[in-house]
């Protein structure tokens, strides 16, 4: 903070370069493998894991893979060690450890992990990956509308409240019509609709953003589950039992192995989410549209001097998160359950937000830390029926923990767009 | 924005507007706008604007309203009729519910409802106050379950595993309650000063930690769990933890009251007659200037968070041993947590500002729950009001707007900051 006050000295200037090398991620890296190491192949649990891998549809079959556990454990812990050491060795040759090494390595733990809770078991991966996409499916939604509205610079936490919104009135419209298509448009309108809110109360009446989320989650949780217990449960055949998207699958693509019923024997709305991680990855970092969100969200003085409109920006970007989240909301009635029940998402949303802090602000890294959540949630309860050394309440905590982890910067460095939460007024 | 005398050094250069000057135009309509145009009335607009969208969501899923209105234009009296005996009935029955039931034949049993009400405020109130304090210092606790489900679970185990003398095991309980919801808030406090990270996001996250953490803990034999039970429930407080009633078996009023009386004393002096208190403030309104002044910004994060998570563990305590004292499972904090936020948004983070919200929100509890037994309305309306409350106190303008209260007169307050100490400068 200190700034020299000297007389300019006769010495040449010599440039220094800048240290950015970050330790974080080889270090943490090199931890968990050497918890690995330790736990699945040290004290490794005798016996073997089966995987089932085929489901009867495929164009060929695979017969299920059987891996002796601890062998299994060591192999897996010396790998992770590996990319460990790799990543090290990009960061002492001032390289950035890419996006990949952490995958690849998050992805071996996880394989490695079910090794060992498998243990003497079966686990069906096709069966535990499906049911993985689609509890991500809202997440990554809402994670979507977080990463738009947050990036233009406005704090979403009224994700949950989006979803909720979306799920109950999807039930109500797609019953009261019988078509799930009117549901879902009626859903994104709710979306919006909550959205309006928040960007009315944030931008206009620069009512703090934190607050109008918090309170928008309890005023939505409030009037569907009004609404519900008063006009929904009168009469149930009428107005809250949606037709739900029917499965459809992709001709060819459907029948690969583990992939094909995972991904391209979906509903018409996780079709939709491929599509819409696409559009906003793309949108967001190559087009007009993603320049000027970015510059809002990261300077919006600079970004109102060269003639943006900060908060026409803002508003509108907020309202297609609302879309957004609205339109995964309905995923809860029409792509899964069917009816609605009263605060059916559960928290949701704030697994979203979760998603959206722990892939730093970027649309593909949200979507891979709403499936890595959705995983998490999902492996929990095959675990349960499996019956896991671990409690299924760690397991439920994970996403959490590992959002504090990287929110905190102990896992490389998570950092909010500049003017995240900060209204702009012009003078 | 504070209600104190600080004296301050830099006094003089509040700009001195001459008495005879403020009181131009007449001492009386001056006042008469400063009661308009000030928070008071904020408030109270603000309650009654969201009791109007309360009544009118009450009167649209009304069936009889809904029938009346198919036949509006031949008999339009019919459909007024039937809204006033809806919403009417309604909010008669949630006065009845929180304050004095008429029904009733003597006062004694009548005024039981106005002693609902407090029970119901006791940890709303504590855990508003653990918000409030959370605010002034610039901190968003939002993690007020998870706080409260810590408080919850360590008084609850000295409650029922242990055995102490009357009065010493009570307060061993409280102790561990506050102790536990005080370091579990410090952890976001701790992680604020450490690291930086908003504390926004980690009390949200730790909210879900806390959940799944007491709740394993509760599914758990040896833990939390009742011997010889496979629900995740623990077994009742003992006696000698419980907190005494304070007016005999006929009312619900338990200690508990009195104890959150003397923590909204605690908080008012704090916040407006201790120097901790003054940083903490000073901290809330410019960490910077903080900074500069030689205060340890990062310290006071997470003193703040220690003292507001003792307030909400606290308000676990009161649940535990006030209102669920049969043992408690995973759903212990009923929501409190999160309507602590807006008791201390509607009290404007002020001690006793705290201390009539969370009374005013616990009418609502307990007036909720008879309007749903007599009437028929879900208690969510009661979220739906809450929740409009707080958004319009957040909003002036737009109640302003809506109600065309006049602008508060910045002359006038002007010399109100002046009173407070506060070195407002104003040009002109």
């Amino acid at each position: 903070m200190s700034v020299a006050s000297h007389t300019p000295s006769a010495a040449p200037i010599t440039f220094e370069k800048a240290e950015l090398r970050s330790w974080k991620i080889p270090i943490a890296l090199g931890v968990l493998a050497a918890l690995a190491l330790v736990v699945f192949g040290v004290f490794g649990r005798p016996g073997e894991s089966r995987f089932r891998i085929s489901t009867g549809n495929d164009f060929f079959q695979i017969p299920d893979a059987v891996l002796p556990t601890i062998a299994a454990g060591w192999v897996f812990g010396v790998l992770l060690l590996a990319l460990a050491a790799y990543a090290w060795w990009l960061v002492h040759s001032h390289r950035k450890v890419s996006l990949w090494v952490t995958i690849a390595f998050a992805g071996i733990f996880l394989f490695a992990f079910l090794t060992w809770v498998s243990a003497g078991e079966l686990i069906p991966l096709p069966g535990l990956l499906i049911g993985a996409v689609g509890l991500s499916v809202p997440l990554i939604f809402g994670a979507m509308s977080g990463v738009i509205s947050e990036r233009s610079g406005v704090i979403n936490i009224a994700i949950e409240g989006q979803l909720l919104g979306g799920a109950f009135v999807s039930a109500m419209v797609a019953t009261l019509t019988g078509s799930p298509w009117v549901g879902l448009l009626a859903a994104m309108v709710a979306g919006v609709l909550v959205s309006f809110v928040l960007a009315a109360f944030a931008i206009k009446y620069l009512v703090d953003q934190i607050i109008v989320g918090v309170v928008l989650n309890v005023l939505v949780t409030g009037l569907t589950g009004f609404l519900y217990s008063k006009v929904m449960t009168a009469d149930p055949s009428r107005l809250n039992s949606p037709p739900r998207f029917e499965r459809i699958g992709i001709p060819v693509l459907e029948q690969i192995p583990v992939i094909g019923p995972v991904l391209f024997n979906q509903t018409i709305i996780v079709y939709v989410m491929y599509v819409t991680v696409a559009l906003v990855a793309f949108a967001l970092y190559r087009t007009r549209w993603g320049l000027r969100t970015r510059a809002v969200g990261e300077h919006p003085t600079a970004a109102d001097t060269v003639g943006i409109k900060v908060n026409l920006t803002r508003f509108i970007n907020v309202s297609i998160g609302g879309a957004i989240a609205g339109f995964g909301g309905a995923y809860f009635t029409l792509g899964s359950v069917g009816a609605f029940t009263k605060e059916m998402t559960a928290g949701a949303g704030f697994i979203a937000l979760a998603a959206v802090i722990f892939g730093r602000w970027d649309p593909i890294r949200a979507m891979l830390a709403g499936l890595l959540f959705g995983f998490a949630t999902n492996l929990q309860s095959v675990l349960g029926i499996i019956g896991s050394p671990v409690p299924s309440q760690f397991m439920l905590m994970l996403p959490y923990v590992v959002t504090i982890f990287a929110v905190a910067g102990l896992v490389g460095q998570s950092r909010a767009p500049a003017a995240d939460g900060k209204p702009y007024v012009k003078f | 924005m504070s209600d104190t005398k600080q004296p301050q050094p830099g006094d003089e250069l509040v700009a001195t507007v001459p008495e005879d000057e403020l009181q131009q135009p007449s001492r009386w309509s001056n006042a008469l706008k400063e009661i308009l145009g000030g928070s008071v009335m904020l408030s109270v607009a603000s309650v009654l604007l969201a009791l109007v969208i309360g009544g009118v969501l009450i009167a649209m899923t009304d069936p009889k309203v809904q029938a009346a209105s198919a036949y509006f234009f031949n008999q339009p009296f019919d459909t007024f009729a039937a809204i006033w005996d809806s919403v009417s009935g309604a909010y008669w029955a949630l006065f009845q519910g929180s304050i004095y039931n008429f029904r009733r034949p003597d006062f004694a049993t009548g005024i039981r409802p106005l002693f609902e009400t407090l029970n119901f405020a006791t940890p709303l109130i504590a855990a508003g106050l653990g918000v409030a304090l959370g605010f002034r210092a610039g901190m968003f606790n939002i993690g007020g379950r998870g706080q409260m489900l810590f408080g919850a679970a360590a008084a609850g185990w000295v409650g029922f595993a242990f055995d102490f003398p009357v009065g010493i095991h009570l307060a061993l309980a409280l102790l561990a309650g506050i102790s536990a919801g005080a370091l579990w808030a410090a952890v976001a406090g701790y992680l604020k000063a450490k690291t930086g990270a908003n504390e926004v996001i980690t009390t949200i996250m730790l909210n879900y930690v806390a959940y799944y953490f007491v709740y394993w803990m509760l599914s758990t034999p040896g833990l939390l769990q009742a011997p010889g039970s496979n629900n995740p429930k623990t077994p009742a407080m003992k006696e000698t933890a419980v907190l005494p009633l304070l007016l005999g078996e006929r009312y619900s009023l338990h200690l508990g009251f009195v104890l959150v009386i003397a923590a909204t004393i605690f908080v008012w002096w704090l916040l407006n007659r201790s120097s901790l208190g003054f940083k903490f403030r000073a901290v809330g309104e410019n960490p910077h200037a903080a900074k500069v002044a030689g205060i340890n910004v990062n310290r006071m994060y997470i003193y703040v968070m220690l003292i507001a998570g003792a307030l909400v563990g606290m308000a676990g305590v009161f649940q535990v041993l006030g209102t669920v004292t049969t043992g408690f499972s995973a759903g212990i904090d009923a929501g409190i947590g999160f309507d602590a936020i807006t008791v201390a948004l509607l009290g404007r983070s002020r001690a006793w500002g705290v201390f009539a919200a969370g009374i005013l929100f616990g009418a609502f509890k307990a007036g909720g729950f008879a309007m749903q037994v007599s009437q028929g309305i879900p208690i969510d309306i009661v979220l739906v009001v809450q929740s409009m409350i707080v958004l319009f106190i957040a909003a002036p303008p737009l109640v302003r707007a809506i109600f065309r209260l006049p602008k508060p007169n910045p002359l006038a307050l002007a010399k109100n900051e002046k009173l407070n100490g506060k070195k407002a400068v104003v040009t002109k």
